[in-house]
């Protein structure tokens, strides 16, 4: 934080800081009329960076983390540009070292779905794993890197010592709904072009008690549907967000703050790679069962 | 946990780095995994095909030093022969030349001990003659007894 609201500092409560540093930096459009943080009123509609939690909340649905998703495409971005450089300059002889892990993770990627998908690869399922994997695995290592570091960084270059940006995009549920949901999307999609519209339709309503007690089957399937999405993306965040507080919490305690963040992080290293893994694996196997007739 | 425009942002962009991957990253890994499975492979068969043909090789030069080996005992024991032959044959050379010369020697030897006997028949006539001369104190007359006279030195 910069020198002027450095008396604002010493009384910043511990609640004030966890509460900065898990607000996402929103962008959206306040209505006239709105009475912003410091007081001043809008005169009329303006498209803005919220300045608080509420006027975040204010801004509605159509309003954007910044942070968040500018994280998210730039690791994608990483992910992708390395990957397509890899993959122009293959060589066939003894691979190099950025070829050899882009090929192990390859081979993961497309190990996990031949395990799933019964000995065969499938041409839009596996590139589909190793984009979440890679993907997510990136996001989740941004919670390694110290919770001040960037935002101070962000902060000082922005010349805004209020700014708010995270940094693990994972910690959004905005982000991890977004990766359940087009699981989701997918999984219908599938389900109905594998099955057909009445198959997918007859595996909701008719198991598993069959036709005499179509709406139990229809709740308890449903449910079942519903359930992969939440359960894939509350489960991603929820790991992390516990992550990137406990992080938080223990940058509060001053010096002692050095072996404890080593201590979480050690711990947090498990956590990165499994929970990239879990969604990758649980992703394979719900669009497996969406190939799979059978009930 | 408020959800804004940020979920419909993260499924498009999700949706373009998959086929972003999909096209023009998995492809070409694929590609390359595959081709270089197949290259070892036929590194692998290759090897052993060499491997089978070095066998075979190494069974074929023992052979053929084998071969080498009876065929230069035939050559030897062949020569061996000639040679006994040879030395034979100049052994009987020899002493055929040896019993010729022996032979002409002999011959020489017979011819001058007869040229010899005619001297020296022909100096006891004229011996005789003389002797006979000095005794009848030139009352021969050389040519009427010549008849006689050959007669004795005939008779020598």
């Amino acid at each position: 934080m910069s020198e002027q609201t450095h008396a604002a500092e010493e009384t910043l409560t511990s609640t004030a800081y966890l509460k900065h540093h898990l607000q996402n930096m929103v962008f959206g459009k306040l209505p006239a009329g709105y009475e912003r943080h410091d007081g001043s009123v809008l005169e009329q509609d303006a498209w803005t960076m919220a300045h608080s939690p509420e006027e975040a909340v204010d801004m509605g649905f159509w309003s954007l983390n910044v942070d968040s998703m500018g994280w998210s495409i730039g690791l994608a971005l990483i992910f992708v540009m390395v990957f397509r450089k890899v993959a122009k300059s293959m060589t066939l002889g003894v691979p190099g070292g950025l070829q050899n892990v882009v090929e192990i993770l390859v081979e993961f990627a497309d190990t996990s779905v031949r395990e799933t998908f019964h000995g065969r690869s499938h041409p839009a399922v596996a590139p589909l794993a190793l984009t979440i994997f890679c993907w997510i695995l990136l996001m989740n290592t941004m919670d390694l890197v110290p919770v001040d570091l960037l935002p101070l960084l962000a902060q000082k270059l922005s010349g805004d010592p209020h700014l708010y940006f995270k940094v693990v995009p994972t910690t959004d549920p905005n982000i991890t709904f977004g990766f359940s949901i087009s699981v989701f999307l997918l999984i219908i999609y599938y389900s109905i072009r594998i099955k057909g519209l009445g198959g997918f339709i007859g595996e909701l309503a008719l198991h598993p008690f069959g036709k005499w007690m179509l709406p139990a089957n229809l709740i308890l399937e449903g449910i079942t549907l519903l359930a992969r999405p939440v359960s894939l993306a509350l489960r991603l965040f929820g790991n992390l967000y516990a992550g990137e507080l406990l992080f938080l919490l223990v940058a509060m305690l001053g010096y002692f703050q050095l072996p404890g963040h080593f201590v979480w992080a050690v711990f947090h290293l498990l956590v990165i790679p499994l929970q990239a893994y879990i969604f990758m694996m649980l992703t394979i196997i719900y669009l497996g069962m969406a190939h799979e007739s059978s009930h | 946990m408020n959800f804004n425009a940020t979920l419909i942002g993260q499924m498009i962009a999700f949706g373009v780095f998959w086929w972003f991957c999909s096209k023009l990253v998995w492809p070409l890994i694929i590609k390359g995994l595959e081709d270089r499975k197949t290259r070892i492979a036929d590194g692998l068969a290759a090897a052993e095909k060499g491997q089978h043909e070095l066998q075979l090789a190494n069974k074929r030069s023992s052979e053929i030093l084998h071969e080498g080996k009876e065929q230069s005992k035939t050559y030897i024991t062949q020569a061996q022969k000639r040679a006994d032959e040879i030395v034979e044959e100049a052994k009987e050379n020899a002493r055929r030349e040896g019993e010729r010369i022996l032979t002409a020697a002999r011959a020489e030897i017979d011819q001058e001990r007869q040229m010899a006997r005619e001297a020296l028949r022909r100096e006891v006539a004229t011996l005789a003659l003389a002797g006979a001369e000095q005794i009848l104190m030139r009352e021969v007359n050389r040519d009427v007894h010549r008849d006689v006279l050959n007669r004795i030195s005939a008779g020598l």
